[in-house]
């Protein structure tokens, strides 16, 4: 009996926190009586103990057996069956305390699925994990004296890219087995990373970092901007690093760098092991559960979910592949029976290898799969935004360098689409539709993504064989088979499919798949509700574009021109466009410098003229430019009792007649020299940064929580007062913006001038009559 | 001057639609439509040709200020050195549209200060009485009393728009015996001496309306600007058959009786809204009278409109000032002179219609009291539909109760943010709720009445009253009670729809409309106007 031989049993594993893992530890605490488990998870930020709690204990895989329990019994379970441990295979030794080796010392059987899954991570953190994890760990149960069993989990796919028979034996006992030195690939992988680390530090990568930040953000200030440098050239190295291990995985016969680094990490356990007894457990491509711990349970966004999601979507109209090619599928309860199986048999003689996979004797045909998904997404449609349901493409099993040329050519047009947009300058609704076109995009991007990944194994024709498994079937008793089973046989592929696990992709996933209810509320609403509910804290407001369509330009023409003579009026007008594009550039630089340049103008004015003549200014140019819905938003947050605040670069007497509408003010403000204004700023004016810092220092003087407020802008100058709070709206965005709102998830306005005003390109004051 | 060079005005009349009447011109914003009416049951009621104005003005102005209508004595006498003397007048939502210079506020004031001048009055502030309507702007100003006077009062802060919203600039001075305040402009209270300029041009304007209505804000007004009133003023043009004038009129008697001695100006203007000649000229001649060149200029007016921007083509009518003459003055105690008035305005614009009609049709002009210099919002729309036109009847409506009323304008989403704010947010949030002016009423004007930011907008920018865009819709609540469907033809789908009405492409479509609520084969009566008529039906 399994659940006997492993009872009381002392079990460490890795990767508990992976779909895996989580499943097997469920399975054990469930299905074997007594058994003690030392969960050997990162400590990350919260600690081990905390991280079992949150990320395994809470998983939804546990449903049924809290509710057995009781919330305080599976409390009370959980502390006398596990013990955390803080360790981390990619650092020597593990990364343990005495009291994490004290407690692996003591046990008698170890499960390392610890993996780096993703099929595009960077070469080096690949090795670190997948192929050095093993052979840390060998070699510090050697340290500690202990010779568990050690079953370490693997993946059919270190056969390589290959047709024909897939036997379980060791990787380097194939004919087709490429050899090199496990050593060797690890150097390798080390010194690609600080050859990427060094090119993307050269000053001609930096500064095209920050050119990129710079097209990215806007004049969003220095901070903000180097922030996103950094960020830039993080990705580019780990873009590069991904690149070196797809082109090393494929330069050895591998369909990506997870099977290469799995397929040299047996080999380097294989190696280092010495005499501890080691068994390989061999998946294919681990999906959704057939039964337990719950039919379709699943845990992460697995391989095939993202491009089955995708082609629900309409977004991958063709994938590659052939119809009579096998797809190895096999549910994540089937894997863990099979571990819970070798586990109790015990070590063997020699390699011990078991694939768990069903093509061989189970197939699930490609062509069948592709129908089984159209059927079920035919009934079950996917609805996009607009609350339309989308058809589901004819597959056509086109080769996959057709695909690939296909979804290039599509890319590249879009991609010069949106370059254009993003030239011109539309904002709000246009905007939008940049957005829009840099989604789609990114989505033809991601399905090329998928297309290169995951091609390989749509149209990887190895046969995986599964004496072993089978082998080890047969040895069991029929309540052995009962309760850990792991026959790919009785899998039904139909009932599968459309039963248990697109069902489960689909909600994992959160897909729509319902049409909006009528008079249901849409993402802006619910959104807007959102930024409307009593329970915010604070509004904040930019002033241009964002409440009126104007700026300090047209601020300052009209006040210059106020009491001009007509001949001196057409001057003001000439200069000032002459000088707008110098003007817009340095505005695009830097705002603050702008801003200090600009308002020199305003030099000798005096006072009082300039505050009478503001007044007038109210309403010909501040209030005729105005967005009455953002004002009516202004005053619908005042009526929800949130504290309103205008944050702008704009100066003091030009804001002055808004004061009513807001609580308070922040603005710019000139110095003041015998009744005149001497030109310069009293202080750094309130953008890019200087308005983040601006508005944090006001939430922290009234003591309102930003997490809890409302930001209101129009451009990417402003992110750092919109990513400071918690309910950013973007306001008109121009078509940076737009698409990062729409991204975030952030609700988007388009609040328009009244209809029937008149644009004037640079207004000036009507002329004043009199004395 | 034209006196005398035209031929006798001829009244207005009464026209039968038959197979030969060509089609009728029809405003339709700032811009027009030609319509064909079905014969045999369509009548087109036109207003009579302009007036002869007075030969002399100013002597006629002279005239009435010495030899003043009931209780007064002359303007003279009742100026003294030393006094407090304020002039009030008559904002811009009067004449419509504004009037060529010498506008006659501008006469008058000018007699008024001449004698003041003389008596020894220094003391003398002027003030635009525009009660709740937004402020007027220097431009306006200036074309309202002249520059002379402007000049000389203006910088000295002695010639002002009323502010109703100054806690300190405006008193209670008591109650009537219906209960209502009477709110009433400080300076003015505090005077020996106001005299009101009015510019009547329809029957509604002047009496006590003048001073309880143009010198008061909220609190006074809204005791008689409310549906109930409203409702009950039947209509609003007819003094006699109108609870708001009534309640104006019991105000009145509240002003006297605190003492504020009122010295009331009155004056009426012909109809030559467009001119006898000129480019508008045949907007007040009679169809079939067109000469062939009359029709050339039609078409290729109608032809350089439609390719307009409506920015463009609302500035070029804004442009146009009507060459209005003064037909009356009378000056003197408030009733008496105002009874005078009444009779000088009915004959100018009083039409006899026999029997009600099952279609009223209209076409809404460009301008409303609202508006000048500014847009024609959709709520404006219906006031001057529901709330001017339709009421310019004496006896009973136009048309039959249950009956339909059909309006061509464009009625375009379009507000102006300077002047009607408070507007867009009633378009935006209270008519997209209710267009109930009962439901209104109760569970929306306070809170706009109140609003600070309005009243900010009100008293430091040019924005009409919070409280304002709801007067409009109670100014059409009697259309709307009596009224069995409206229809606009030629307007923005959604606006129309927003305002609670139906709209139509076209004439045919909007009649075709109507009969299902008035049945098949209806009476159709179209109202000419303007220039100005008023429908006495029998």
């Amino acid at each position: 009996m399994i659940s006997e031989k492993l009872a009381g049993r002392h079990i460490a594993i890795t990767g508990a926190t992976g779909f895996l893992g989580t499943a097997l530890v469920e399975r054990l605490l469930r299905s074997v009586s007594d058994c003690h488990l030392v969960l050997v998870v990162r400590p990350g930020r919260r600690g081990a103990a905390q991280r079992v709690e949150r990320e395994i204990l809470r998983n939804n895989a546990f449903n049924s057996l809290r509710d057995r329990l009781g919330p305080d019994g599976f409390a009370e379970m959980a502390a006398r069956r596990i013990t955390p441990v803080a360790g981390d295979v990619t650092a020597e030794g593990l990364g343990l305390d005495d009291q994490g080796r004290a407690a692996l010392t003591g046990c008698d059987l170890f499960i390392h699925s610890a993996a780096m899954v993703s099929f595009d991570s960077p070469l080096d953190q690949a090795v670190e994990v997948n192929l050095l994890g093993p052979v840390r760990i060998a070699r510090t149960l050697a340290d500690l004296n202990a010779t568990p069993h050690l079953i370490a989990v693997s993946t059919c796919y270190v056969a390589g890219s290959r047709r024909g028979a897939a036997i379980e034996e060791p990787v380097d006992d194939s004919p087709f087995f490429v050899k090199a030195e496990w050593g060797a690939e690890v150097d390798a992988a080390r010194r690609s990373r600080h050859e990427a680390e060094a090119a993307s530090r050269t000053p001609e990568k930096l500064a095209s970092f920050r050119s990129d930040a710079r097209h990215y953000l806007g004049a969003a200030g220095i901070p903000a901007l180097a922030a996103k440098t950094e960020q830039l050239r993080a990705r580019w190295v780990n873009d590069r690093l991904a690149e070196a291990g797809r082109s090393r995985a494929a330069s050895l016969g591998f369909p990506d760098a997870y099977a290469y680094t799995k397929a040299f990490g047996e080999l380097a356990l294989a190696e280092t092991s010495g005499d501890i007894p080691v068994s390989i457990i061999r998946p294919s491509i681990i999906e959704s559960a057939l039964a337990e711990p719950a039919p379709g349970w699943i845990r992460g966004f697995r391989m095939a979910e993202p491009v089955i999601i995708a082609y629900a979507r309409g977004l991958l109209k063709e994938f590659p592949g052939t119809p009579e090619g096998t797809l190895d599928v096999i549910p994540v309860d089937l894997v863990v029976a099979s571990i819970c199986a070798v586990a109790a048999r015990g070590p063997i003689d020699g390699p011990d290898i078991i694939q768990v996979a069903s093509g061989t004797v189970n197939p699930l045909r490609y062509g069948h799969l592709v129908d089984l998904v159209r059927e079920w997404f035919t009934r079950h449609p996917v609805y996009d935004d607009r609350g339309q349901p989308i058809p589901v493409p004819e597959w056509s099993f086109p080769g996959r360098g057709r695909v690939t040329r296909q979804l290039e050519r599509a890319g590249t047009t879009l991609e010069r689409a949106q370059k254009i947009f993003e030239l011109l300058p539309v904002r709000g609704r246009r905007a939008q539709l940049g957005a829009r076109l840099e989604e789609q995009r990114e989505q033809i991007e991601r399905a090329r993504g998928y297309v290169d990944l995951y091609g390989a194994y749509a149209e990887c024709e190895a046969a995986f064989g599964l004496d072993r498994l089978l082998a080890l079937w047969d040895s069991l008793n029929d309540d052995d088979r009962e309760a850990f089973c792991f026959d790919p046989r009785i899998v039904d592929w139909g009932h599968y499919f459309h039963e248990i696990h697109l069902p489960s992709v689909v909600q994992s996933g959160r897909v729509s798949m319902s049409p909006p209810s009528q008079g249901g509320e849409t993402r802006s609403s619910r959104l807007r509700r959102q930024v409307l509910s009593p329970d915010r804290h604070l509004a904040a407001f930019d002033l241009e574009n964002t409440l009126i369509a104007s700026n300090v330009v047209a601020s300052f023409a009209w006040l210059a021109s106020r009491r001009l003579d007509s001949r001196d009026r057409l001057r003001l007008v000439a200069r000032t466009l002459a000088e707008a594009p110098a003007l817009l550039a340095l505005d695009r630089r830097d705002r603050s410098d702008f801003l200090r340049h600009f308002y020199r103008r305003y030099e000798g004015a005096p006072v009082d003229q300039i505050a009478e003549d503001s007044a007038e200014q109210f309403s010909d140019l501040i209030l005729s430019r105005a967005f009455p819905a953002a004002i009516r938003r202004v005053r619908e947050h005042r009526a929800l009792g949130h504290r309103t605040l205008l944050i702008t670069g704009a100066l003091d007497f030009v804001v002055e007649p808004l004061r009513p509408l807001f609580d308070d003010i922040v603005c710019a403000s000139l110095g003041i020299d015998d009744g005149t204004y001497n030109g310069r700023l009293r202080s750094v004016p309130p953008t890019g940064e200087a308005r983040f810092q601006a508005l944090t220092d006001y939430a922290d003087h009234h003591d309102l929580d930003l997490r809890e407020s409302v930001a209101y802008a129009d451009s990417t100058s402003d992110l750092p007062m919109l990513e400071a709070v918690g309910f950013p709206v973007a306001v008109n965005p121009e078509v940076r913006l737009a698409s990062l709102a729409r991204k975030r998830g952030w609700l988007t306005e388009d609040f328009a001038k009244a209809g029937g005003m008149t644009n004037r390109l640079l207004p000036l004051a009507p002329a004043r009559r009199g004395a | 001057m034209t006196n005398g060079r035209h031929p006798a005005p001829r009244p207005g009349f009464v026209l039968d639609v038959d197979r030969n009447t060509p089609p009728i011109l029809f405003h339709h914003g700032p811009g027009f439509r030609l319509e064909k009416l079905p014969a045999g049951r369509s009548r087109v009621i036109y207003p009579a040709e302009p007036l002869e104005g007075l030969p002399d003005p100013e002597a006629a102005i002279r005239h009435a200020l010495l030899n003043p209508l009931g209780d007064s004595a002359p303007l003279p006498a009742l100026l003294r050195p030393g006094m407090k003397l304020t002039i009030a007048f008559d904002d811009i939502s009067l004449p419509l549209p504004p009037m060529r210079r010498p506008d006659i506020r501008q006469r008058v004031i000018e007699a008024v200060l001449d004698l003041a001048a003389d008596a020894g009055v220094d003391d003398v502030h002027l003030i635009a009485a525009l009660a709740i309507h937004r402020r007027m702007t220097e431009d306006e100003l200036r074309h309202a009393v002249g520059d002379r006077v402007y000049d000389a009062f203006a910088p000295k802060g002695l010639l002002y728009n009323l502010d109703a919203e100054d806690p300190d600039g405006m008193v209670i001075l008591g109650e009537t015996p219906h209960g209502e305040d009477v709110h009433f402009c400080r300076r003015a209270a505090e005077s020996d001496l106001v005299v009101y300029v009015n510019i009547n041009l329809v029957s509604m304007d002047g009496g006590h309306k003048s001073t309880a209505t143009g010198l008061a804000g909220y609190t006074g007004l809204r005791h008689h600007h409310n549906v109930h009133t409203l409702r009950n003023s039947k209509s609003l043009m007819d003094r006699k058959n109108s609870a708001l004038h009534a309640s104006n009129w019991r105000m009145g008697s509240v002003i006297r009786d605190a003492g504020v001695k009122i010295f009331q100006i009155e004056t009426t203007v012909n109809n030559d809204t467009f001119g006898r000649e000129g480019p508008l000229a045949l907007l007040q001649k009679r169809e079939w009278e067109w000469t062939g060149r009359d029709r050339a200029q039609f078409l290729a007016m109608r032809t350089g409109l439609d390719v307009l921007p409506s920015n463009t083509r609302r500035k070029i009518f804004d442009t146009w000032q009507a060459p209005y003459q003064m037909t009356s003055v009378q000056a003197g105690e408030v009733e008496a002179v105002h009874e005078v008035t009444t009779d000088n305005v009915y004959a100018q614009q009083l039409v006899p219609v026999e029997g009600q009609t099952d279609v009223l049709t209209m076409g809404l002009p460009y301008i409303c009291p609202y508006n000048v210099n500014s847009i024609m919002n959709p709520i404006l729309v219906m006031c001057l539909g529901l709330g001017y036109f339709f009421n310019l009847y004496r006896g009973r409506p136009l048309v039959r109760e249950g009956g339909v009323l059909v309006m061509s304008h464009p009625t375009p989403w379009e507000f102006h943010p300077v002047h009607h704010p408070s507007y867009i947010d009633f378009f935006e949030q209270v008519l997209a709720d209710t267009t109930d002016p009962v439901e209104i009423e109760r569970r929306y004007e306070k809170q706009f009445a109140e609003d600070e930011w309005y009243i900010h907008l009100y008293r430091t920018s040019y924005a009409y009253h919070g409280v304002h865009p709801f007067y409009m819709w109670y100014w059409g609540s009697h259309a709307l009670e009596h009224l069995g469907r409206v229809i606009i033809v030629g307007g923005d789908p959604a606006a129309v729809r927003r305002l609670g009405f139906q709209p139509a492409s076209t004439l045919s479509d909007a009649l075709e409309m109507a009969s299902d609520v008035v049945g098949p084969q209806p009476t159709i009566t179209h109202m000419k106007n303007p220039p100005l008529l008023m429908a006495d039906v029998t």
